[in-house]
């Protein structure tokens, strides 16, 4: 789950981290409203999931009320990178001696977590990386043993940070870490981490991503579901607990497990289509399941064929061939539907979709065979 | 011969007495797996289809000579239950459960090197692992493996695990085990793990790898067969046309800032000398010929 700024940010300051006193705002008289109580000066920043906001002109400062209706009007409704910025973050401006980027996230090749921390913040740690990769000094943590003051101290001397600026980032990578740790964080980025001219370390910004496999022991995480990115689709899938990626093309995939609905994407590719979206229904594939994944796929005006591709383990053929049948009871789908069952019985399960195969419900014996057909259907062409 | 698993192998599944974990301990039984016992603090003393229940599984271990654990427990208690396994004096574990936290996986992988280095964990998230005819620990069907060799499979996916002893089986191609590491940021065994088992297992002759996009843990792999594997394998990896950014079902699918590509992933593969398939069946279709020319 991706964080906003303000709430990435209200998510630190739960962990005693320096951040700015600021408001979100939905619409430009939200955002001088919020001004005016914040007091001038104050920066209007987009909140979109994505990076660049800078350049695409979602960050401005306004030294007044009336820059900031403006700056607010500019911004919101902005796309950014196909992000279109429907609330803003007022938040009091903040003068900057120097600038540095700090971040914590999992190593999965180290099996630890990984720390960065660079004297050069304010520009994308991934520029850093190729143009002056020793501008980064990193450390892993062992998860049993944690992060300790002496290893943070090492490291900030290792980042060659200003004396200035050493306890005060200490003190805001060891809480970085905590809020990592507490707050099951993929990701927790600073950048800019910045120094004041009265020598105080603050938070400039915040990037978070927290692990949506934590939300068990995180009640408050909810919330963040709901101000998730996703477009219609994939809100309907997730609505029905489906494992749904909205794609742009024009074959509607469904498929159980998710490396075969991967390889399922894929294969449509290599056959020269272009898959709507990727769905994984999991191993089950009953009718409730089926129908409410042919919903999804039905909804989605792009759609102009449907492979159904399933691979019989546990559950047998019959029971996917009945699931299947069942489900096209329930639904009334648009497109033809092009199925490739095989597995445990799947002999037994091509018997029972027999009498119902038509123009609209084709059957193909293997995966490129299944994703030509759907192909063709779809693009209205040999392939 | 087989790796990790065999017909000896004494399996206390902790979570029998739940849904999920009654339906495939009682079916792994059906299939020949020795399930000498489930472990249940709240039923210690009952049983289930006539296997013992115990209250942890140190006491399983004591009572029945258990090697291995199989946890069928909820995402919330797989941290405790994979260190009460380690602690009960097993020596393989295999964790089925999806949805365990990345933080959980990093905590008790790092406390299982550092305490128990003589402990295998398989998993989370993964089918289990299967030696056809011996042995089989998780959700497989174990009838679509067939027994015997040649081959050697170790998998990130799930059912392209199956689809691959499928399709081995229709060409009357064995296998000697079947892995499945799981698709988990940080899972228990990896690539490396079951190639230098499968190397070092006389009855292996080639290996089948199916990956998949996200991390790095087929280009180490890569690195791992061209200086150290002498046995030949052929490799397919899901999510050639996936979108960066965007997690494909499983946790650890996911590309992100231009890492963990499919294309990245092949290209090791195949500088490694590595026959990679376009698709499942193409990967199997290489393998019958590498098997033929045996």
């Amino acid at each position: 789950m991706d964080l906003f700024e303000y709430q990435g940010k209200q998510f630190f300051a739960q962990y005693g981290m320096p951040v700015s006193a600021g408001e979100v705002a939905l619409t430009v008289d939200e955002a001088v409203d919020a001004a005016e109580r914040l007091g001038t000066p104050v920066m209007v920043k987009a909140q979109v999931h994505t990076g660049g906001r800078g350049k695409a002109g979602g960050i401005k400062f306004a030294a007044t009320l009336d820059d900031v209706r403006t700056h607010a009007s500019d911004i919101l409704g902005l796309d950014i990178r196909g992000h279109v910025v429907g609330r803003v973050w007022i938040e009091k401006a903040s003068d900057i001696a120097d600038e540095y980027y700090a971040s914590f996230t999992l190593d999965r090749s180290a099996k630890k977590h990984l720390g960065m921390l660079s004297a050069e913040g304010g520009v994308e740690i991934e520029t850093v990386a190729v143009e002056n990769p020793d501008a980064i000094a990193k450390v892993w943590v062992d998860p049993v043993d944690g992060l300790d003051e002496a290893t943070a101290r090492d490291w900030v001397m290792a980042a060659n940070l200003p004396e200035a600026a050493v306890e005060g980032t200490v003190d805001v990578l060891l809480k970085l870490y905590m809020a990592y740790v507490d707050g099951d964080a993929d990701l927790v980025e600073v950048n800019p981490l910045i120094l004041t001219p009265e020598g105080r370390i603050h938070v400039l910004d915040a990037k978070v991503t927290l692990d949506a496999n934590s939300v068990f022991r995180h009640e408050d995480y909810e919330a963040y579901d709901e101000t998730q990115a996703r477009d219609e689709r994939e809100t309907a899938a997730h609505a029905r607990g489906l494992q749904y990626v909205g794609l742009d093309g024009s074959v509607g995939v469904i498929a159980n497990g998710a490396g075969l609905a991967m390889s399922t994407v894929d294969v449509v590719n290599q056959v020269g289509g272009s898959p709507a979206n990727f769905l994984d229904i999991g191993g089950g594939a009953n009718a409730e399941v089926m129908a409410g994944a042919l919903e999804v796929i039905n909804n989605d005006p792009a759609v102009r064929s449907i492979f159904i591709n399933i691979f019989g383990g546990i559950t047998r053929g019959e029971e996917v061939a009945n699931g299947i049948v069942g489900a096209l009871e329930r639904v009334a789908i648009d497109a033809p539907i092009v199925i490739r069952l095989d597995g445990t019985n799947a002999d037994e399960g091509r018997t029972i979709l027999e009498p119902h195969l038509s123009d609209a419900l084709q059957m193909a014996p293997t995966m490129l065979d299944a994703a030509r057909r759907a192909v063709e259907l779809a693009e209205g062409r040999e392939v | 011969m087989s790796i990790f698993v065999d017909a000896e192998t004494r399996v206390v599944y902790q979570g029998l007495t739940g849904s999920q974990g009654r339906y495939y301990g009682l079916l792994n039984r059906d299939y020949g797996t020795r399930v000498v016992a489930g472990t249940n603090p709240r039923k210690a003393g009952t049983d289930v289809d006539g296997i013992p229940v115990f209250a942890t599984v140190a006491e399983a271990v004591a009572e029945t000579g258990a090697t291995a654990s199989c946890v069928f427990i909820p995402a919330a208690g797989v941290h405790g239950a994979v260190i009460e396994a380690a602690e009960g004096g097993v020596e393989f574990i295999v964790a089925i459960t999806e949805g365990v936290p990345a933080h959980d996986e990093a905590h008790f992988y790092n406390r299982l090197r550092r305490d128990y280095p003589h402990v295998r964990l398989l998993g989370p998230n993964c089918p289990g692992i299967i030696s056809p005819g011996q042995c089989n620990i998780g959700i497989t069907a174990g009838h679509i493996a067939l027994p015997g060799g040649p081959v050697g499979i170790v998998s990130r996916s799930g059912t392209l695990t199956y689809q691959a002893l499928y399709e081995l089986r229709e060409k009357g191609i064995g296998c000697t085990t079947c892995v499945g590491i799981g698709g988990d940021p940080v899972p228990g065994t990896s690539f490396i793990d079951c190639l230098e088992a499968f190397e070092a297992d006389p009855d292996t002759k080639a290996v089948m790898m199916i990956g998949e996009i996200g991390g790095s843990a087929e280009e180490e792999a890569a690195e791992f067969i061209a200086t150290r594997m002498t046995k030949p394998i052929s490799a397919y990896v899901a999510g050639v046309t996936a979108p960066p950014g965007k997690k494909m079902g499983h946790a650890g699918a996911i590309v992100s800032g231009g890492k963990g590509t499919a294309a990245a992933k092949m290209d090791a593969l195949r500088a490694a000398g590595v026959r990679v398939g376009l698709n499942p069946t193409e990967a199997g279709e290489l393998m019958a010929d590498i098997v033929a020319g045996l």
